[in-house]
C-alpha cells in the first residue's frame, strides 16, 4: 500500500487487513500506556484546506500513539490565504521531510494531484476531498459494523472476517457525501449490500453504475430491507447555496421524511445500529432520541476512526523494501525467528 | 496503492512450507523437544520455587504455542495452577527497530492473562533465540504493559550470533549455526509435525 486515496482501490483483502491492523491497534489503546514507539522519527503532515474537527484530531491523536511527529497545517493562517498553490506547498513540505501527507481539500481529486504529481515522496492519505472520497471514515465505519454485526453480536473473533450479508441502509444526503461513496464502494467490496435512501433532489446522477439499491422513501426502506445497520448521513448546508438550496421544500419536511426519529428507531429490527459521521444536526437528519438511544454507535465510531488510522498509517509507513544483499548479519530471513 | 500490501507476509511464514527439502538437516524430533520442553519446565519450577507468580507470555507465531506446552507441563506438575492463568501472548511487532528493512508485518495478538504481569516472574517464550533484537522489543513491549519482578526467557534453540547483551535462562538446545544457515522449527499447532532443521549451510 503506497496511498491511501480512495476505498475503490481496495480489494477485500486489503480491506481486512486494514480492519484486523485496526482491531489490534483498538487492543493497544485499552493499555494504561497507549503509546507505541512503532512510527518514531517519522513525520507526518496533517493538511487541512477545509474545516475538520474529528477528523484531524484523529489522525493527530493516530500518529502521536505511534509516536510520529506531527506537523498540523491548516489553509486558514497559511500562505495559501496568499494564494500559494497546491504545488508550491506540496513542495514545501517534502523539503521538510515529510514522511506521509494526510491531505483534506475542498476540491475533489485533490489528493490524487498530491500523490501523483511527483512533487512529494512521502504517502498521500485521502482525508477527505470535496465530494468524491473519504476513505478512513468508510473504514471506520466497516470496521464499527464488523464489530458489532458480525461474529455473533461482536462476542467471538471476528478476525479475517468481511461483510458478507450484512444490509446496511445509507440515508440523507447522498449528493454531497463523500462518506457515502467511501462507503457504498467499501461495503460493497466487504460482501454487504447497500440501500441509498435520500429524496430525488439529493441523489447523484450517475447513481445507477454504483453497487447499490436506490430508495426515495425511508419507511418503505426499513420495512422491505430490514437493514442491519442504518447510516445517517449530514445534510450539507454548507455546500447548498441557500437554506435547503432547493433541495428540499425546508428542514422540517427533510425531517418528516428521511429523519430518523424515536418511531422509525424502533421499527428497525432488534439488533440493528445506527452511525452517523458526524458532526450532526440533531432535529434535522437525526433526533436526540436516536442520536443518543444505546444503539446509537456515533460516540464508538470516534474512537474506532483512531485505531483505524493507526492501522493506516502503519501499513502506509512502517514497512520498508525487503533487504536484496545477501551479506551475513544484514539480511537473514531467520533473524525475524531470533 | 495495491503494491506491498498483500504481498507481505509476517517474516515467518516462509518455514510453514513442508519443511521436508532434501537438504534439510534435522536435528530434533519430536521426542527431542518433548524432552527439552519437560526440563525446562522443570527448570522453570525449580528457579522460581514453584508456579505461582509465573506467567508465560510466548513470542507469536511459534513461541505462543512452546508456551502452552510448557504450562501444561508446569500444570502437570503443581497443583493448583490453570493454563488460561499462566499463558499469554506478546506480540512484539510495533516495537521491532527492524521495521523499515522489512515489507510491512501484520500485527499479532496481546494478550495478556487476567491478573495482569505486575510484580509477576514473566517467562518469556520463543522459538529460535538469534540476534536477541526480538527479545530486546519483547522487553521494550513489557515495559508497557506493566512491571514484572523478574523477566526470564526460554528458548527452544539457541543458535548464537548475538546482537546484543542478552542470553536465555532456559535453553532447550544450542545449536552451533553459521549465518549462512537458517534454523526452522515446525511445531505440531502451526506446521503439521513437530521438528526442527537446518538448512542452507556452507556456500
Amino acid at each position: 500500500m503506497r496511498h491511501l486515496l480512495s476505498t475503490a482501490d481496495l480489494d477485500v483483502a486489503e480491506a481486512v487487513r486494514i480492519l484486523d491492523t485496526a482491531g489490534q491497534m483498538a487492543a493497544t489503546q485499552a493499555r494504561e500506556i497507549k503509546k507505541l514507539p512503532t512510527l518514531r522519527g517519522r513525520t507526518v503532515v496533517n493538511l487541512f484546506f477545509e474545516d475538520s474537527t474529528r477528523t484531524r484530531i484523529s489522525f493527530e491523536t493516530a500518529a502521536k500513539r505511534l509516536s510520529a511527529d506531527v506537523i498540523n497545517f491548516s489553509a486558514k493562517g497559511s500562505s495559501v490565504s496568499k494564494g500559494e498553490s497546491l504545488k508550491d506547498t506540496a513542495l514545501t513540505l517534502q523539503a521538510m521531510g515529510a514522511d506521509a501527507v494526510v491531505i483534506r481539500h475542498y476540491a475533489s481529486g485533490a489528493p490524487h494531484t498530491l500523490a501523483h504529481g511527483g512533487w512529494t515522496t512521502g504517502a498521500v492519505v485521502n482525508a477527505g476531498d470535496g465530494t468524491h472520497q473519504h476513505p478512513t471514515q468508510a473504514l471506520l465505519d466497516a470496521y464499527t459494523l464488523r464489530r458489532h454485526l458480525v461474529g455473533d453480536g461482536g462476542r467471538a473473533d471476528v478476525a479475517g472476517r468481511d461483510l458478507t450479508g450484512l444490509r446496511v441502509a445509507i440515508v440523507g444526503d447522498v449528493l454531497h457525501s463523500r462518506v457515502a461513496r467511501s462507503n457504498v464502494q467499501l461495503l460493497h467490496t466487504l460482501g454487504a449490500e447497500v440501500t441509498l435512501v435520500a429524496p430525488p433532489t439529493l441523489v447523484p446522477v450517475g447513481v445507477e453504475a454504483w453497487p447499490a439499491r436506490v430508495s426515495y422513501h425511508l419507511d418503505e426502506a426499513i420495512a422491505d430491507d430490514k437493514p442491519d445497520a442504518i447510516m445517517m448521513l449530514r445534510v450539507q448546508r454548507e455546500r447548498m447555496s441557500s437554506a435547503g438550496g432547493g433541495f428540499f421544500p425546508s428542514p422540517l419536511e427533510y425531517t418528516r421524511g428521511y429523519g430518523l426519529d424515536a418511531r422509525r428507531l424502533a421499527s428497525l429490527p432488534e439488533h440493528a445500529i445506527v452511525l452517523h459521521p458526524g458532526p450532526m444536526n440533531r432535529g434535522l437528519e437525526i433526533s436526540a432520541d436516536a442520536a443518543d438511544s444505546s444503539r446509537a454507535v456515533i460516540v464508538e465510531q470516534v474512537a474506532n476512526g483512531v485505531a483505524v488510522r493507526m492501522a493506516v498509517l502503519y501499513l502506509l509507513l512502517a514497512g520498508g523494501d525487503a533487504p536484496t544483499s545477501t551479506q551475513p548479519g544484514t539480511t537473514n530471513e531467520t533473524k525475524v525467528d531470533a | 496503492m495495491s503494491t506491498g500490501m498483500s504481498a507481505s507476509t509476517d517474516g515467518r511464514s516462509d518455514a510453514r512450507t513442508d519443511g521436508r527439502s532434501d537438504d534439510a538437516n534435522v536435528v530434533l524430533g519430536a521426542p527431542e523437544i518433548g524432552r527439552a520442553l519437560t526440563r525446562i519446565a522443570h527448570e522453570i519450577l525449580e528457579r522460581n520455587k514453584g508456579g505461582s507468580d509465573v506467567v508465560l507470555l510466548g513470542i507469536p507465531t511459534r513461541g505462543l504455542p512452546l508456551a502452552r506446552r510448557l504450562a501444561a507441563r508446569l500444570v502437570a506438575v503443581e497443583a493448583g495452577l490453570d493454563v488460561d492463568a499462566l499463558v499469554g501472548s506478546l506480540d512484539v511487532t510495533m516495537y521491532r527497530d527492524d521495521l523499515a528493512h522489512h515489507p510491512t508485518r501484520t500485527i499479532g495478538a496481546t494478550d495478556i492473562p487476567g491478573d495482569g504481569i505486575d510484580d509477576k516472574v514473566v517467562v518469556l517464550v520463543d522459538d529460535v533465540l538469534f540476534s536477541g533484537r526480538t527479545i530486546r522489543a519483547a522487553l521494550d513491549a513489557i515495559s508497557d504493559l506493566g512491571r514484572p519482578r523478574a523477566v526470564q526467557l526460554a528458548a527452544l534453540v539457541d543458535r548464537g550470533h548475538r546482537e546484543l547483551p542478552i542470553r536465555a535462562d532456559f535453553v532447550g538446545k544450542n545449536l552451533p549455526t553459521s549465518l549462512y544457515e537458517r534454523v526452522r522449527v515446525l511445531l505440531e499447532e502451526t506446521d503439521g509435525r513437530d521438528a526442527v532443521l537446518i538448512e542452507g549451510g556452507a556456500r
